[in-house]
C-alpha cells in the first residue's frame, strides 16, 4: 500500500463537509483564494457555515458566491470591506449575517496557535480598542496584554502550487499568506493544486507545508482569476 | 473646502520627507492610500527594505503591465513587484515580523491622532467595521509615523486632544506628517519639529485642537 492523497475531481474531496461546519478559507484577497474548492462548497448545498479568512468576498465568485448564496451564517476576518464586495455587505447592512472583526495579525497567531495545540495567548494588539472589551487583560513587565483564544475549524480549503501524493504543499509567492497555518488548525484539510509534483517526491527542501497537516489533494489545472472574472462578469453558480 | 486643507506640502513632498527620514538598513512597513507615496522616493544613498504585511519582504515598485501577476501583490491588493533580497512568507511569520518588533518603521493614515499618541484610524462607528493590520503594527513597529492632511475635508482638527473615534491604538503614534507641519509626540504632547515656510505658529494653532509646544 502505498499513501495516496490525490483525489479525482473536486465533487470528491468536499464530500464530508456538513451543515453548521467551521470552515477557514486560505488566500488574501484573491491571491491564494481557493475558488474553485469553494465553488465545490456551494455545490454541496451545506448551510449555516461559519468562515474564517481575512477578506469576505468580492463580486459573486467564490467567497462572495458562497454568502451569495445565503449558506454562511458567520465571518470571522480581518478586513470585511472592499469596493468590489456586494453579497457581504447587502447581508451584513440587513442584519442576515454575523461579523467578527480580528486584527490580522491576531486572526494569524489565533490560527496558528490552535495548529501548535495552544489554546489562547497574550497580546498586545488591540489593548484600549473596542476589540478588546470583554477580554481578560494581563500584566507582562508593566504592559497591558489582551488574552486571545486559538481559532480551529472542521475544514481548511487551501490553495497552493504543488502537491505530491504525501500532500507535501509548495506556493506561489504571495498567494502563500494564511494558507500553510491554516492547513495546520484543521481538523480536514482540502487542497487545490495547480500541478503534481512530477518526481515521486518533493524536494524537502522545497516544501512549505509537510503532508502531515494535509488530509485531501485534487488538481485545478487552470484557476479562475478573481480579478479578472469579477471584471468579465463572471458569476457562480 | 476649507482654509487649511489647500495650502502647505503636497502629499509627494510629505512622501519624500518621510521617505528620507528612515536611516539606511531600515526594515519599512507602509499603510495602504496615502502612506503608498512614501515607496516613491528614493535615497539613493541607503538601502531601505519595505514589507507588506501579506507575506512579502523585500517590496518593489508597483507591477508594469507586462510584470502582472495576481499571485504577487502588497497589502492593498495591488500587483506589485519584488526586489533582490527579497522573500515570501507565511502570515503568522509575516505578522511575527510586525508583532515581535522587527519593523523599525510603519506609516499609517489617521481620522485621528491625540496628544498622547492614541491613534483612530480603522472605523467611524458607521458601516462594515474592518481593521486588517492597523491595530498590529501600531503597537509592534518601533516607530509609528502617521501621514495624513492636518484638518478633515471641512476644516475640523484631527490632531486633537482625545480622540473621538473607536482607538486602533493606544499611546502608539511617535511623529505626525501632515500638509501643515511635522510633530513629534512627547510625553508633554505635540511639539514642533517643522512647521510649513508659509505659515505662522498662530495659522498652525488655529488648525490643531491639541496645544503645540513650539520652539
Amino acid at each position: 500500500m502505498k499513501i495516496n492523497k490525490l483525489f479525482n475531481s473536486v465533487n470528491d474531496v468536499m464530500s464530508d463537509v456538513f451543515d453548521g461546519a467551521v470552515i477557514m478559507l486560505g488566500g488574501f484577497g484573491e491571491a491564494g483564494s481557493p475558488v474553485e474548492l469553494i465553488h465545490g462548497l456551494i455545490d454541496t448545498k451545506c448551510k449555516e457555515l461559519t468562515i474564517i479568512a481575512n477578506n469576505a468576498g468580492n463580486g459573486k465568485i467564490g467567497l462572495g458566491a458562497l454568502i451569495g448564496e445565503n449558506q454562511v451564517k458567520k465571518v470571522i476576518c480581518s478586513f470585511a470591506r472592499s469596493p468590489k464586495s456586494i453579497t457581504f455587505k447587502e447581508l451584513y447592512e440587513n442584519n442576515k449575517i454575523e461579523l467578527e472583526v480580528v486584527p490580522q495579525g491576531t486572526l494569524a497567531e489565533r490560527i496558528r496557535s490552535a495548529g501548535a495545540g495552544i489554546p489562547g495567548f497574550y497580546t498586545q494588539t488591540s489593548v484600549g480598542t473596542p476589540l478588546a472589551e470583554g477580554k481578560e487583560i494581563k500584566i507582562f513587565n508593566g504592559k497591558e496584554y489582551v488574552l486571545e483564544k486559538s481559532l480551529k475549524a472542521d475544514f481548511a480549503l487551501i490553495k497552493a502550487e504543488t502537491s505530491d501524493r504525501y500532500g507535501n504543499l509548495t506556493y506561489n509567492k504571495t498567494a502563500r499568506n494564511f494558507n500553510p497555518i491554516m492547513c495546520m488548525a484543521a481538523n480536514q484539510t482540502i487542497v487545490q493544486v495547480k500541478r503534481i509534483e512530477k518526481e515521486e517526491n518533493t524536494d524537502p527542501e522545497k516544501i512549505i507545508t509537510p503532508g502531515i497537516f494535509v488530509n485531501k489533494v485534487t488538481i485545478v489545472n487552470n484557476p479562475i482569476i478573481e480579478s479578472i472574472a469579477i471584471d468579465n462578469g463572471e458569476t457562480y453558480p | 473646502m476649507n482654509e487649511f486643507i489647500n495650502i502647505g506640502w503636497t502629499k509627494d513632498e510629505i512622501a519624500k520627507k518621510i521617505a528620507y527620514e528612515f536611516p539606511h538598513g531600515s526594515y519599512v512597513n507602509l499603510g495602504i492610500g496615502m502612506p503608498e507615496l512614501v515607496s516613491k522616493f528614493v535615497d539613493e544613498s541607503k538601502e531601505i527594505i519595505y514589507h507588506s504585511e501579506n507575506g512579502l519582504l523585500g517590496m518593489g515598485p508597483p507591477a508594469k503591465e507586462n510584470e502582472l501577476d495576481y499571485e504577487l501583490i502588497n497589502a492593498g491588493k495591488k500587483p506589485v513587484t519584488i526586489l533582490p533580497g527579497g522573500s515570501y512568507c507565511h502570515h503568522a511569520d509575516s505578522f511575527s515580523m510586525i508583532r515581535g518588533g522587527h519593523i523599525d518603521y510603519c506609516v499609517l493614515g489617521a481620522m485621528e491622532v491625540s496628544e498622547g499618541g492614541d491613534l483612530a484610524n480603522w472605523t467611524t462607528g458607521k458601516g462594515i467595521p474592518a481593521v486588517g493590520g492597523a491595530m498590529d503594527l501600531v503597537v509592534g513597529a518601533k516607530n509609528v509615523f502617521v501621514m495624513s492632511q492636518h484638518t478633515t475635508k471641512d476644516g475640523s482638527p484631527k490632531f486633537l486632544k482625545n480622540c473621538s473615534l473607536p482607538l486602533t491604538g493606544k499611546s502608539v503614534v511617535t511623529r505626525v506628517y501632515s500638509n501643515l507641519a511635522i510633530l513629534d509626540v512627547t510625553p508633554d504632547g505635540f511639539k514642533l519639529k517643522e512647521m510649513y515656510e508659509k505659515i505662522d505658529f498662530d495659522f498652525l494653532q488655529k488648525a490643531t485642537e491639541a496645544k503645540i509646544i513650539s520652539n
